[in-house]
């Protein structure tokens, strides 16, 4: 049977669609109003909470814990110091992506590291004989996320460390009585934090965040609205803009952290002394150029689109929702390029933009390309330009 | 004369217009300088603090009809644009009947069908057949209109393009559009609604900003411009700017600066001024001149033609036509400041209706027999009021739990029989208060400050001749070939380089900038020539 996550008491009583989804095994509210784009601007104007607890969360610790992320996690994580977060990924030694999470450092020796899926296993495989305890926590903790131009002030009304808490770092607070981290992290590209709460304490903490925004425009959203945000942010789903290799058919399925766009990641890649799972390879892949894919934005000639429609006696769709399936995309002799992993309308750009892979040489932003549409049942082809991630990047994100 | 205070082009109103048309001259290169009157640009599109921590949009308070063109050429979104979603509509009732209209479209059935079960499916007909005469008529709003009077082959040409675009439209669609063009709202609503309430509800957007009864023939014309509006890819939807509209105005002014336009504030100009039949600048109130080719009034016609300019320098014809174009401002606002949100007490605790457009005009009789008052001289006793708690929106435009309401009020007529409006803003005030205060019990409890704003405040503070909000009525005959004059209606004046891009120009008001956008292609095009 379906679980419930630790504010289901609250989230259903919000819910006022009846429409859920199935997100790790937890019933997750798609919206929560029929009018999912006003949960997406209380995103983008002032605040809104989503439930994140379905997430699966790891604790890890020990003497070794250190040494022992530094191996398996692409990025540093000695240069995460206590107190800090870092988004990272995992990859395998053939230096495809298995899974991207964000851990947090919690003091020299204990970490938690969040995941799309389950890796008990998988890192508690990699141990040998290091001195590390792995532990599956995800019950433990329920997650909020409070995201928005107006989460910092009603988060501080609350827990004053917020308020000046910089971007990727957490700290320990309490809301209302509940012990609690709090994050400048989350997954929507804007201002925004995420509570960490003992499972038994959510429902207080649910009241204490909505009690502190109330007035202020705070209501909780949905998948969809999380989504819609989380493009305009360039920020990858697993399954969705890549695939875990493990679980990979072929090759075509299979990411390097480079083709997604990961490649800062490695800038230092050469003074590194780690020996990080995937790193030969990921050497190897960024001296020899043989990248297969650019992961991009995509940002559709509006003109186009509007006229296309228009020439057929139609109102050109301007759909916010995500579209769950890939969009291909041409060069100008109609030879494929590329395809559109995630694709939708942006509210907030007036445009529509997508996140998409390109050959590495038509990467540069400004690039044209024609996106595959379909127009009375016929394929067609509209222009759109190669764009730089994220596509929207408000100054408060990190400020 | 000093040379910095020569430029290429010269816009008199920072309007939104003005500001539009302003950005897109100087996008084309030329050395452009918007001059406002007032403190701040926007014209009717302002956001006022007027009391500690609540923000008041004095007079235009929505967006719909914004041409995409304009949020996309002059790149608004990087300056700030932000369109926020109502996401719902409320028609309160007599006796505790109401309408509460969302964005699920099933939905929106269930509830009208609660009204009239006949008017569910008629209500899906009336959206459909109402938005193939919205695409239709969609391109004339963005394009320069032909010149009637014109035999010059490029003009006869656009002539017969026009005429070959209309017979390819799909007869019912034309038909459907003359009958709106030409005819009463009443009588369209009618053919397909039984329910007065939904019909009120409808009826109301054919009323604002004219002198019209929904029974007055022509009120088809206003009732498609206010559902022709394309924001998202709907049809007839409503946005709520980030800070209300002026914070869109103030987005509008950032893109003109960053293209290189110049804004200078507290420049009143008195005077175009002219030599051998060309324009060559302006005169401030002060005496400071202003040199420039091109000289662009974004103000109304009245001012443009009769005030800018000695009326002695243009035919006689023009000026006789711009004499009779019809104002007569109907329109009023009254603005609260609200400690709490008002209660409708059929729907209990309920607020969430509050989040759009809340229209207090419970059938066509009721907004008819509100304009037989106009008609006779006097405002409305039981008036018209389309009202929006922007604050449920952005929660920015009040302080946490308190909130703003704008409430757009007809009818007002501009000219009152024996009395005069610095007379009756209180008692008009009242009246509004008592309509509210009839649908939400308690109202007056609720009110921290309150605002009202007559027509002669709109046109002493925003300058629109008679208060009009449309810088002129929208009737046929002050429509697109007649906008404002015949064979005026391209943006240019009989004085060389003096143009017009003000919503008295085609395609009109509404906060569509589309005047400002083609009287630029104008101007730009006539430099070429």
């Amino acid at each position: 049977m379906i679980r419930t996550t630790p504010f289901h008491e609250r989230v259903s009583a919000a819910n006022e669609t009846g429409l859920w989804s199935h997100w790790a095994g937890y019933l997750v509210a798609e919206k929560y109003q029929v009018a999912e784009k006003f949960e997406y601007f209380a995103i983008r104007n002032s605040a809104g909470v989503f439930d994140t607890s379905p997430l699966y969360k790891y604790r890890i610790h020990g003497r070794d814990a250190e040494s022992f992320l530094a191996g398996v996690l692409a990025r540093d994580i000695r240069t995460c110091r206590p107190g800090r977060a870092q988004y990272t990924i995992w990859c395998d030694d053939r230096g495809f992506v298995l899974e991207d999470g964000v851990i947090f450092r919690h003091s020299t020796d204990e970490f938690h590291l969040t995941a799309a899926r389950p890796n008990l296993a998988y890192l508690g495989d990699l141990v040998g004989r290091r001195q590390v305890i792995i532990e599956d926590v995800s019950d433990h903790y329920a997650a909020l996320a409070v995201q928005g131009p107006k989460s910092r002030e009603i988060l501080a009304a609350l827990a004053p460390e917020v308020a000046d808490l910089p971007y990727f770092r957490l700290v320990t607070s309490k809301v209302w009585d509940v012990p609690v981290t709090i994050s400048r992290t989350g997954y929507t590209g804007d201002l925004g934090y995420e509570i960490w709460t003992p499972a038994d304490d959510a429902v207080r903490v649910w009241d204490a965040v909505m009690d502190a925004g109330a007035g202020r425009g705070i209501i909780p959203f949905g998948q969809i609205a999380l989504l819609m945000a989380r493009i305009e942010a360039g920020l990858l789903l697993i399954d969705v803009d890549f695939e875990s290799s493990r679980f990979a058919w072929n090759d075509h399925h299979r990411s390097t952290p480079i083709e997604l766009g990961l490649g800062w990641m490695f800038r230092t890649i050469d003074g590194d002394d780690r020996a990080f799972i995937g790193k030969e390879a990921i050497r190897r892949e960024l001296a020899g150029g043989t990248s297969r894919w650019s992961t991009v934005g995509l940002v559709v000639d509006w003109e186009e689109h509007d006229r296309r429609y228009r020439d057929a006696g139609l109102i050109a769709p301007k759909d916010h929702v995500p579209v769950p399936y890939e969009m291909m995309l041409y060069d100008h002799k109609h030879r494929r390029v590329g395809y559109a992993t995630s694709f939708m309308y942006s509210p907030v750009l007036q445009r529509h933009v997508g996140i998409a892979r390109v050959r590495p040489k038509l990467a540069r932003p400004g690039t044209r390309v024609n996106l595959e549409v379909t127009i009375d049942h016929r394929y067609e082809m509209v222009g759109a330009e190669v764009a730089r991630l994220p596509l929207y990047n408000p100054a408060r994100k990190t400020a | 004369m000093s040379k910095k205070h020569n430029y290429d082009a010269i816009v008199v109103g920072g309007g939104h217009n003005g500001l539009v048309n302003g950005a897109y001259l100087a996008k084309a290169g030329l050395k452009t300088l918007i001059l406002e009157r007032r403190h701040l640009v926007g014209g009717a599109a302002i956001t006022e603090e007027l009391l500690p921590g609540f923000h008041f949009t004095t007079f235009s308070y929505a967006l719909s009809l914004l041409r995409p063109e304009v949020i996309h050429e002059l790149e608004l979104t990087k300056h700030g644009f932000m369109p926020l979603l109502m996401p719902t509509s409320f028609a309160p009732g007599w006796d505790g009947e109401y309408l509460v209209l969302g964005k699920d479209h099933n939905e929106n059935l269930r509830e009208i069908a609660r009204l009239s079960p006949r008017d569910a499916d008629a209500y899906e007909q009336y959206d459909h057949d109402m938005a193939r005469v919205c695409q239709a008529i969609k391109p004339l709003l963005d394009t320069i209109p032909p010149n009637l009077q014109s035999k010059d082959p490029e003009e006869l040409a656009r002539l017969a393009a026009l005429g070959a675009y209309l017979r390819d439209l799909e007869p019912r669609v034309l038909h459907n559009a003359v009958r709106l063009l030409t005819g009463s709202a009443a009588d369209f609503l009618d053919d397909y609604f039984e329910s007065p309430l939904l019909k009120g509800f409808l009826a109301s957007s054919a009323i604002i900003g004219s002198k019209l009864g929904p029974m007055s023939q022509g009120s088809g014309l206003v009732l498609l411009y206010h559902n022709i509006g394309e924001h998202d890819g709907a049809f007839g939807t409503w946005a709520f700017h980030k800070g209300g509209n002026g914070g869109f105005t103030q987005v509008l002014a950032r893109a003109a600066e960053a293209f290189g336009a110049e804004i200078r504030l507290e420049a009143p100009v008195v005077a175009v001024t002219t030599k051998n039949g060309k324009a060559t600048g302006v005169t401030l109130e002060d005496g400071t001149e202003f040199d420039a080719k091109v000289v662009v009034s974004a103000l109304d016609p009245r001012r443009t033609f009769l005030e800018l300019v000695d009326p002695r320098e243009l035919p006689t014809d023009l000026v006789e036509d711009i004499d009779r174009f019809r104002f007569q401002g109907t329109s009023a606002k009254v603005n609260f400041a609200l400690d709490g949100i008002p209660r409708f007490p059929a729907l209990g605790d309920r607020w969430d209706m509050f989040r759009g457009f809340t229209n207090i005009g419970p059938s066509m009789e009721y907004l008819e027999r509100a304009y037989d008052d106009a008609k006779y001289g006097w405002y409305s006793a039981r008036p018209y009021i389309d009202g929006a708690v922007q604050s449920t929106i952005d929660p920015d435009m009040a302080p946490p739990g308190k909130h703003v309401m704008s409430c757009f009020i007809q009818y007002a007529p501009y000219h009152l029989r024996e009395s005069d409006w610095d007379t009756e803003r209180d008692r008009f005030g009242d009246t509004v208060q008592a309509t509210l205060e009839s649908f939400f019990p308690g109202f007056g409890d609720l009110v921290i400050h309150r605002e009202v704003v007559t027509p002669l405040d709109i046109e002493r503070v925003v300058g629109l001749s008679e208060g009009n909000i449309f810088a002129g009525e929208f009737l046929a005959p002050q429509m697109f070939f007649f906008r404002p004059a015949p064979g005026w209606n391209q943006y240019r004046t009989p004085i060389k380089g003096y143009y017009q891009c003000g919503s008295g120009t085609h395609p009109g008001g509404c906060v569509m900038g589309a005047p400002g956008r083609l009287a630029s292609q104008q101007i730009l095009g006539d430099l070429k020539k």
